[in-house]
């Protein structure tokens, strides 16, 4: 290959404007803006649910079907109370009578009465939407109805829902369902009308044990990020990648 | 090249651009990338005012003890300390307002929900005072013999 001087230099020339180029398409912030753009959102929602806490009296279920608008006769809840009996043959029974919404006020679990000296554990989970960081019901949507908030709480846009259930689907945790009056994808939001309110979520406020509570993980002050920070707490099928931010306190391996 | 190559082709470009022309007027002005992520963030802006303005049923315990200083003092004072008062009489949104008196849920499955016993060895269920629900005083109100905002069985 020929190369005359001419050339050589031309394509030097070329070649270092090309490598100047990125340079130029770089666009140029405040430091105002570029704080905010680093930074992000204040508030990043979490909720710390306390099995040990829990005794499965439902009252959450109860509020959150009134605060939402949940047909409280649908057998469909924002929230619902799961009663987990391990018995010594080592079988573990589950179940979430009407979401857990009356509570359990019989020791019958699937119709089977249970010895209460056969028990070896038994106790009560709450579950809600876990606002993950990377959630999948999202990534779903094919139409943008379902996205997440610069706070990270998951909502959904009922006028930009089709009802494909793509997102129903998706959710490792079940905890998306068709609402029966608006017939769109209905989820957990924390009750981002009261939490961004300065209110208690409706579960919260109902729940007579603290069982449930909610805090910004962006303030390091805040008793509920301590709480996520500083002990042993577990989230909910980890291994999805999902990064759940509903955080459990003493759960049991039993739970899924 | 032919036009029965080039018409079918002016007809596809045509659909397109209707699509496209279509689409600036149905998309509100607001739907995009809100965010860093198009995965993650892409959505209608307005959506997010309208789930803030989503009206709350459940109003603060402040608000229930200006008038309800009494029963709110004694509830505080005893046992049942821990529970709310909207637990029993319901949401307060409206009352008195609209909803003069709100109606309490005063039967039996609502104090079983603690009460009817469960010794669950790992959970607080079988710490609470509870009893059998099927055979204590079958059929009638708790409240006929414990008050729930004082429910001390010594002063019975």
């Amino acid at each position: 290959m020929s190369c005359s001087r001419r050339d050589f230099l031309k394509n030097t020339v070329a070649g270092a404007a090309a490598a100047a180029m990125p340079a130029c398409s770089v666009i140029l912030r405040t430091p105002d803006e570029a704080k905010a753009m680093t930074e992000g959102s204040k508030v990043r929602w979490a909720f710390l649910v306390d099995t040990e806490k829990c005794v499965g009296c439902g009252l959450c279920v109860d509020a959150c079907k009134t605060e939402n608008e949940i047909p409280y006769e649908a057998p469909v809840s924002r929230t619902w109370v799961e009663r987990y009996v391990v018995t010594r043959d080592g079988k573990t029974r589950v179940d979430s009578p009407n979401a857990g919404r009356d509570g359990f006020i019989t020791g019958e679990i699937r119709g089977e009465e249970i010895d209460p000296e056969d028990i070896d554990k038994a106790f009560f989970v709450p579950k809600l939407c876990n606002q993950c960081d990377n959630p999948p019901c999202v990534q779903v949507c094919p139409v943008g109805a379902t996205y997440q908030t610069e706070d990270g709480v998951v909502l959904v846009d009922r006028e930009w829902c089709i009802g494909c259930g793509y997102c129903v689907m998706a959710c490792p945790y079940g905890v998306r369902f068709f609402h029966p009056v608006h017939k769109t994808a209905e989820k957990c939001n924390f009750c981002y009308h009261r939490i961004t309110d300065g209110k208690e979520a409706a579960c919260v406020q109902a729940c007579p044990f603290e069982a449930r509570r909610m805090g910004n993980l962006r303030d390091p002050e805040d008793p509920v990020t301590k709480v996520i920070t500083n002990e042993r707490v577990q989230v909910l099928k980890d291994e999805y990648g999902t990064k759940p931010h509903v955080f459990y306190l003493g759960l049991d391996e039993k739970v899924r | 090249m032919k036009t029965h190559v080039l018409r079918p082709l002016w007809v596809a470009i045509a659909l397109v651009a209707l699509i496209l022309i279509a689409r600036m007027f149905v998309v509100p002005d607001d739907f995009g990338v809100h965010g860093d992520s198009f995965t993650y963030n892409y959505y209608r802006l307005s959506n997010v005012q309208e789930w803030k303005d989503f009206p709350a049923k459940y109003t603060s315990e402040k608000r229930c003890r200006r008038c309800h200083d009494e029963n709110a003092g004694l509830l505080q004072e005893s046992k049942h300390a821990r529970l709310r008062c909207q637990n029993c009489h319901g949401p307060g949104a409206g009352h008195p307002k609209e909803i003069e008196t709100l109606p309490i849920n005063a039967t039996r499955e609502h104090c079983l929900r603690c009460h009817h016993r469960l010794a669950y060895p790992s959970s607080q269920r079988g710490d609470l005072p509870g009893i059998d629900g099927a055979k204590h005083k079958k059929n009638k109100e708790c409240r006929k013999c414990h008050d729930p905002h004082h429910p001390d069985l010594e002063d019975m």
